[in-house]
């Protein structure tokens, strides 16, 4: 069973750089952002790439969250400047990324075997590959849980957060609120393109398609763990959204584990995420029933 | 202290609903000016407001601040000169952040926003005891969602936000047309005190002409994107609301077709 349960949670923590960038989005700027389709991949690709070439893991995921940042301000630009409306800003750029990140790579699939990971570090520290991965997972999602809680307590933070709840509200206060949304989308995307690069490490490839579904992976993380764990204040629900892409990859494997066949892994994920999302349809439906009683 | 000048705002220009909003506006006010300002249904009122404010570019004419031509400022750069009080209670805050959030946020209203952190320590004390003055209880609640407060806490608590830093001009559109009639009444007595202590240059938009009569120095009346009527001093303080009425009839013509026109 534990043998089991490590991985997966490793798997939940690499994946929740992810689900912290969809939060960033989907609840902070209130934008689905599809972005992430191609960004995450991006990384991967990006990531794959320079190690391929020999450089250093820490770099070439670094240089892939720049990559992400960069199609984040794209997507932001296309929004603001453009008037583009969010969802459609964020297909556009996902579906150009498509083509860089073939480009990236020159060809849809990278191998990562026999080269040096960031996992091969903490191997060469002495720690067994089950738990290099869930040190690797728990240091990241610590480092960049920790940078985005300060981020978004500093004033420039607060202002893309009050963004996200009343734009009109923080432009009267003087707020460029184009300025707070593409720096929300350059974030935003920045992490999950180091997602990408983190898993491509451990899945030991990139792949050109392995960015689809992503929105929806992220979405069942963060719903999940706003539901299970709450969202009393700005860090609980940090924290919440790192737990639910814990719980969701503990919930896959789970269902894996009782024969659902892998093919089938997306439509459950839909109909999961489609049911998260209606829950509070279903909840004030009861609570009314309740009261009319 | 603002001077607006010859402004004119045509919305949906050249199409069937092409509607000529503001029409060669002009309004000079001094500093420590009250105006009051009422007016028919689509008068113009909220859209001078909103020129002001930036919320959309002016077709034609100026608009001045201080020495400040604002005229193609864009929206959040004038807010370093101007207050507003929305009439929508939910416009003025941010719902999903705590009460010190939000002041801290207005503490810092016209500065580009940075890497210090968004509140500090000794801002809440001060914060605590601008709320104290409200006498809504709100004290205590600095780390409450402003989305659990009351319409009234919240129209209190955006007047508050648009006046910690004294803005050159305070703008309140009918920002207490939402409330219930009490409350309104509490959110206005604020009002009084706040421009009162500050000698704040004030525009507020009224639906309700004993309100108008009441309030500030000068009142100004609206119809199809023009002032008609606009009187000050010891002029406003003799007139009664039939002469308001009467004033108004003979101005544009016509009788007053506010349908959320209050007379009491």
């Amino acid at each position: 069973m534990i043998d089991l349960l490590l991985p997966t949670v490793s798997q939940g923590l690499l994946w929740s750089l992810m689900a912290l960038g969809v939060y960033l989005t989907y609840r902070v700027l209130d934008i689905a952002d599809l972005t992430v389709e191609g960004t995450f991949p991006l990384g991967a690709a990006v990531a794959a790439e320079m190690l391929v070439k020999g450089f250093n893991p820490v770099t070439a995921i670094l240089v892939a969250g720049v990559a992400g940042s960069l199609a984040g301000v794209v997507t932001g630009l296309l929004h603001t400047k453009l008037k583009i409306p969010a969802l459609l800003a964020g297909i556009l750029t996902m579906i150009a990324l498509y083509s860089i990140n073939l480009r990236v790579m020159g060809k849809a699939n990278l191998s990562l075997l026999r080269v040096d990971t960031v996992f091969s570090f903490a191997k060469n520290i002495g720690f067994n590959s089950t738990m290099s991965v869930l040190v690797v997972g728990a240091a990241s999602t610590l480092i960049f849980g920790l940078l985005i809680y300060w981020f978004f307590g500093t004033e420039i933070g607060a202002a893309i957060r009050a963004t996200g709840f009343n734009p009109q509200m923080i432009r009267a206060q003087g707020v460029n609120t184009n300025l707070t949304i593409v720096l929300g989308l350059l974030l935003s995307n920045a992490l999950v393109a180091i997602s990408g690069a983190f898993i491509a490490q451990s899945n030991g490839f990139a792949d050109v398609g392995m960015g689809v579904g992503t929105i929806v992976i992220g979405l069942a993380s963060v719903i999940i763990g706003e539901v299970l764990f709450g969202t009393r204040s700005f860090k609980n629900s940090l924290i919440s959204v790192v737990l639910g892409s814990v719980t969701y990859r503990i919930v896959i494997a789970a269902v894996l584990q009782m024969g659902m066949p892998p093919n089938d892994l997306k439509l459950f994920t839909a109909v999961l995420v489609a049911l998260a999302l209606a829950l509070p349809l279903f909840k004030s439906r009861i609570n009314a029933r309740k009261a009319a009683e | 202290m603002l001077r607006i000048e010859n402004v004119s705002k045509i919305f949906f220009p050249g199409s069937v609903n092409e509607k000529k909003a503001l029409d060669n506006i002009n309004l000079h006010m001094t500093p420590g000016d009250f105006v009051t300002v009422i007016g028919s249904n689509g008068a113009g009122k909220s859209t001078l407001l909103n020129s002001i404010a930036g919320v959309f570019s002016i077709d034609a004419g100026h608009i001045v601040i201080g020495d400040k031509d604002i005229s193609n400022m864009p929206e959040h750069k004038r807010a370093k000169y101007i207050g507003r009080v929305f009439q929508d209670p939910m416009l003025g805050t941010a719902a999903g952040m705590m009460i010190e959030e939000n002041l801290a946020i207005a503490a810092r209203r016209g500065k580009v926003p940075g890497f210090s952190w968004a509140i500090k320590e000794e801002e809440r004390e001060h914060f605590k005891g601008m709320l104290r003055e409200l006498d809504l209880g709100l004290e205590d609640r600095l780390t409450s969602r402003v989305g659990l407060l009351s319409g009234g806490q919240r129209q209190a608590l955006t007047l508050l936000m648009a006046t910690m830093q004294q803005p050159q001009l305070l703008l309140l559109d009918e920002h207490t047309a939402a409330l219930d009639p009490k409350t309104a009444e509490k959110v206005l007595g604020l009002t009084r005190n706040i421009i009162a202590r500050h000698h704040l240059t004030t525009i507020m938009i009224t639906h309700n002409m004993h309100d108008a009569l009441r309030f500030g120095n000068r009142l100004i009346m609206m119809n199809a994107g023009r002032i008609v009527v606009d009187v000050a001093g010891i002029e406003k303080d003799r007139l009664a609301i039939p002469d308001l009425l009467a004033l108004f009839e003979k101005a544009a013509g016509m009788a007053m077709d506010n349908d959320r026109l209050l007379l009491g």
